[in-house]
């Protein structure tokens, strides 16, 4: 059932080892499970023993350099500081904290869910789910990319999401990963299983914001996410994910779905934070009449680098796929976004489309857009566009001249252009912080 | 109307100014009084939309000379925002389409930021939905246009509608209309113009910007003016309209010419 589209293993004999990587990978396994969990983390850590971090030279790295990652040695923390995060007000009672990659059980809050939901952490997951578990965790398709077999190899816990056949779950469920401390890796994962007929909402969050206001801003680490969503046969899964780390952090994060029969998916996926940061969004289709709704929004400043590369693999005929991604683009920051979609000769009917707007605030601004449709079926209908503009001084002047002032009209257009996407997100108190955020920059 | 000692609102003296390095306007002179109707009309290219847009504080065109006097304040000194809350108004003449605005919205910042410079209190979304309601009327403009983006996708002649609509808000003290009646079709324009007419009153001034006599048949002006080469040349009556419209606007250039 799965779809492979990460390269071929290489022999080990063939391929020159990467010191930086060996390392990383030996703090991360340091640390070792129980059972089958530590078996999928050592087939991972094979994987990455015969893998390399990718350089520009990689097409799909060709603008996100990281070669300042290999500058920074990060270590695995274990110990849990004191903190406290901000919480959804929707989903103060179904939410899961993680500091560093590590459960924070006295910061999260599971209650009154139906019956045949879990929302708990893997060390913790009710009998009998723990067989079913490992039929999911670590198996959606793409597994063997470097990154995420980094953090399949260092696995130690993860949160866990399931909803049983038919129940719908209304309230939103909330992960939130907080990262503190300097110089750190953590290794966020997440597994969702929304079964047949399920109908769920999950937010996601990477942030460095506590309550405490530390003035921890300009650390250093590296979140390394994996985050695999299964949607089965006609459930329905409406995903928020908000990268929001601090100003020196790295982030590469992995969103893997697996799309069964009749089944939807939506993803609002917002990036803010990091001085790199870098979004694999991945949706495989593994029946026919699916539908997909991504919605991106990128905004950077400084020497922000945001990449977003995204994946549609579709398989089989009738399926739609709707992609807006935006980008706004500040000072000499950097945006990146690649989209694919996939339409080989079984998908028949499908009707993709796919558009990336892209909005320069500065002159020294850079934005890198390449979507990119690889259709072989011959009766579809797929779109796909990119345009690149910056704030006109027309419709400044128009809004001025209607007594707004020049910097109020400024902010009420980089609004607009970061509305169509924030108004998406089903979650009124996330909607306004972002329209907040967006109003600061 | 023409309204015997009433107060000047506009006076502009000698108004010379560049586009890109060359120079458009070169020495406009006009006054504008309490109550009256003005119709700019002239040929293409002869500096009437530049005029509009630099009385309205375009940073793209550059003033090099001369003075812009309102209400006894100087105009040029001032930011087109600062222009606007003190009562400038220029309808455009290609209204811009600003999508993810709500027209709603627009309106109401735009109309609070206008009270806000009176001194009166910003009024909130509901008193603001009961005022636009009654506004609306002056133009006949369909409430549904309100919760869509700020032009977009709006008709040629519903665009210019939501001009008017904005000025019915704003109730500027000098209304500058730019090529307001391009492009609409006879019911579009008597339906704006209409508009126009009930909000001329004794206390504000209008200046109509046209290429066109149409629009003087139901916008009746107090004075024409004739522009061309980036000055006034010839000011008079509303029959003056008439006779550009039977003898074009050669006519005026040659008399110049001679030194008529």
């Amino acid at each position: 059932m799965s779809i492979e589209v990460s390269p071929s293993p290489i022999s080990n004999t063939l391929v020159d080892k990467d010191a930086y990587l060996s390392g990383l990978l030996d703090k991360v396994v340091a640390s070792k499970s129980e059972g089958w969990l530590q078996d999928v983390r050592e087939s991972a850590a094979d994987w990455v023993r015969q893998l390399k971090l990718p350089t520009t030279r990689d097409e799909e790295w060709r603008f996100a350099d990281l070669s300042s990652l290999r500058e920074v040695q990060f270590n695995v923390e274990t110990f849990l500081p004191n903190i406290t995060p901000f919480v959804l007000p929707e989903a103060n009672n179904n939410c899961l904290v993680f500091v560093n990659g590590v459960y924070a059980p006295e910061l999260s809050a599971v209650s009154g869910l139906p019956d045949g939901v879990v929302v708990s952490n893997l060390a913790n997951l009710p009998g009998g789910y723990d067989e079913r578990v490992r039929q999911y965790l670590a198996q959606a398709s793409g597994n063997s990319e470097v990154f995420t077999a980094l953090n399949t190899a260092g696995m130690t816990d993860a949160a866990v999401v399931w909803v049983g056949k038919n129940v719908v779950v209304e309230t939103p469920i909330s992960l939130v990963f907080v990262a503190v401390g300097e110089g750190r890796i953590a290794l966020p994962r997440c597994l969702m299983v929304a079964e047949s007929g399920s109908q769920v909402t999950l937010v996601e969050e990477y942030t460095n914001r506590t309550d405490a206001k530390n003035s921890e801003e300009e650390r250093v680490y590296f979140n390394n996410a994996v985050t695999e969503v299964w949607v089965e046969e006609n459930a329905q899964v409406s995903h928020t994910r908000i990268e929001c780390d601090g100003a020196e952090a790295f982030h590469v994060g992995k969103t893997a779905v697996m799309q069964a029969r009749c089944s939807r998916y939506s993803c609002n996926a917002v990036s803010l934070g990091a001085r790199f940061s870098r979004h694999n969004l991945e949706i495989f289709q593994t029946g026919e009449q699916t539908e997909t709704t991504l919605n991106g929004l990128t905004m950077i400043k400084g020497k922000q680098l945001g990449d977003t590369h995204s994946a549609i693999a579709l398989n089989h005929p009738h399926s739609v796929s709707r992609q807006l991604h935006k980008c706004i683009v500040g000072d000499r920051a950097h945006g990146v976004f690649n989209g694919k979609v996939f339409v080989p000769k079984p998908a028949q009917l499908t009707d993709a489309r796919q558009l990336n707007r892209n909005l320069l605030l500065s002159s020294k601004a850079r934005v890198d857009t390449k979507p990119q449709l690889e259709i072989t079926a011959d009766n579809v209908k797929c779109a796909h566009g990119a345009t690149v503009s910056q704030l006109e001084d027309d419709e400044i002047f128009y809004l001025q001249s209607r007594g707004i002032d020049a910097n109020d009209a400024r902010n009420l257009l980089i609004n607009a252009f970061a509305a169509e996407i924030i108004n998406q997100i089903p979650i009124s108190s996330l909607r306004e912080t972002l329209t907040q955020t967006v109003s600061r920059f | 109307m023409i309204i015997e000692n009433s107060e000047v609102v506009l006076s502009v003296r000698d108004l010379t100014a560049n586009v890109n390095g060359t120079p458009i306007l070169k020495g406009v002179n006009i006054e504008v009084k309490s109550g009256e109707v003005h119709a700019i009309m002239g040929p293409n290219g002869s500096g009437k939309s530049t005029f509009s847009k630099v009385l309205a504080g375009h940073p793209a065109y550059e003033v090099t000379g001369g003075e812009v006097i309102f209400q006894g304040q100087n105009l040029l000194e001032m930011e087109p925002e600062e222009r606007a809350r003190s009562g400038v108004f220029l309808a455009f003449q290609y209204p811009l389409e600003i999508p993810g605005v709500s027209n709603l919205d627009f309106l109401r910042v735009a109309y609070n930021s206008r009270r806000k410079a009176q001194g009166l209190e910003e009024i909130d979304a509901f008193d603001f939905d009961d005022l636009i309601e009654e506004k609306l009327d002056v133009v006949k403009m369909n409430p549904a246009f309100l919760n869509r983006s700020l032009n977009e996708g709006f008709s040629g002649g519903e665009k210019k509608r939501n001009e008017i609509l904005q000025m019915a808000l704003l109730e500027p003290k000098l209304a500058i209309l730019d090529e307001t009646d391009s492009g609409l079709d006879i019911d579009a324009l008597k339906i704006v113009a209409n508009g126009v007419n009930q909000l001329a009153n004794p206390e504000n001034a209008t200046i109509m910007i046209t290429h066109y006599q149409r629009l003087l048949n139901y916008i009746v002006p107090d004075y024409v003016h004739v522009m061309a080469q980036g000055q006034i040349l010839m000011c008079g009556g509303k029959d003056l309209a008439l006779e550009l419209e039977a003898r074009g606007y050669d006519w005026v250039l040659e008399g110049t010419e001679v030194g008529v």
